[in-house]
């Protein structure tokens, strides 16, 4: 068992109104190390056995027209062992 | 005139605007997401909601429902569509209009009643109203943000696809108070507040949201 992983994070110019509010409510709690935080979604994907190169391609697909919008939204595919 | 509406599961707005299609003048014929039929409807208004749920993102799941398809392909050949809050999400995810709706820039759901500013009359949506003509309709959504790149920004201001703006403080963050917009072809029409919740001074601000409906009937009439 495989499992593939997608990263989704939009995109460094649009605006995260989450991810902002994240970063307010840090300090409040006394962390103090956030500069800036982007808040994202990450997908877990099993596959049987080793993902083979097609099943990597359909993936890159799949975040391409599903997971991700890529009018807002970048992602990476990776494999985690 | 036969005008589709579409229910998805978790739509919330298909009997208003149902009910403004009749209060419009045409018949509103109900739609279903798993229909392979349009049922010779002669436009289609995707209504509000929370269709699946808003899971992944709103509208992204919408837009793969089998009525999508052929709705789709039909908007492409110049049917009257129009897409209210959760459709206008529908219309985005779908690549019909361009851009898409985020977050509202204060994280808050908004419920409001919102004045707005007619500002192309020129779609089969919007006949009925006078250029720059102000409105007052609800507006209620989460995620109701309109972002685009700049060049898109440029070409919807350029082309006129600006249908309506917000007046006055911006509700949600939406880029230059894009309340609503337009496909190059005129036809596909996305609006973020509700005109089907305004269309008489009982159950509604106002009875101004009628104008879209009955734009319609006067577009297919012509």
């Amino acid at each position: 068992m495989a499992k593939i992983v997608v990263d989704v994070m939009l995109k460094p110019e649009i605006l995260d109104p989450q991810g902002n509010a994240v970063a307010s409510a840090l300090p409040r709690l006394g962390f103090t190390f956030a500069t800036s935080v982007r808040q994202g979604k990450r997908f877990e994907i099993e596959v049987a056995g080793e993902p083979t190169p097609t099943q990597l391609a359909e993936v890159e697909k799949a975040a391409e027209v599903l997971l991700s919008n890529p009018v807002i939204e970048n992602y990476v595919v990776r494999v985690e062992k | 005139m036969r005008v589709g509406v579409v229910t998805f599961p978790g739509t919330l707005d298909d009997r208003d605007a149902a009910r403004a299609v009749r209060a419009g003048g045409s018949e509103a014929v109900e739609l279903w997401h798993g229909d392979a039929d349009l049922k010779n409807v002669d436009a289609v208004i995707l209504p509000g909601g929370f269709s699946y749920g808003d899971y992944l993102r709103c509208g992204a799941i919408s837009r793969f429902a089998p009525v999508m398809t052929l709705i789709i392909e039909q908007a492409n050949k110049g049917m009257p569509l129009l897409g209210i809050c959760n459709g206008f999400q529908v219309l985005c995810e779908s690549h019909l209009l361009p851009g898409a709706l985020t977050r509202n820039s204060d994280l808050h759901f908004l419920c409001k009643d919102q004045v707005i500013s007619i500002e192309n009359t020129n779609t089969p949506w919007t006949s009925s109203f006078s250029k720059g003509q102000e409105i007052l309709i609800p507006l209620k959504n989460g995620e109701g943000s309109f972002q685009c790149d700049d060049a898109t920004l440029a070409s919807l201001e350029g082309e006129d696809r600006i249908i309506a703006r917000y007046v006055g403080e911006n509700p949600n963050g939406s880029r230059n108070l894009i309340a609503g917009i337009t496909n190059v072809r005129g036809n596909v029409v996305g609006l973020m507040p509700h005109p089907e919740h305004a269309i008489d001074a009982l159950t509604g601000p106002s009875a101004e949201g009628l104008g879209f409906f009955t734009s319609i009937l006067n577009a297919m009439v012509k």
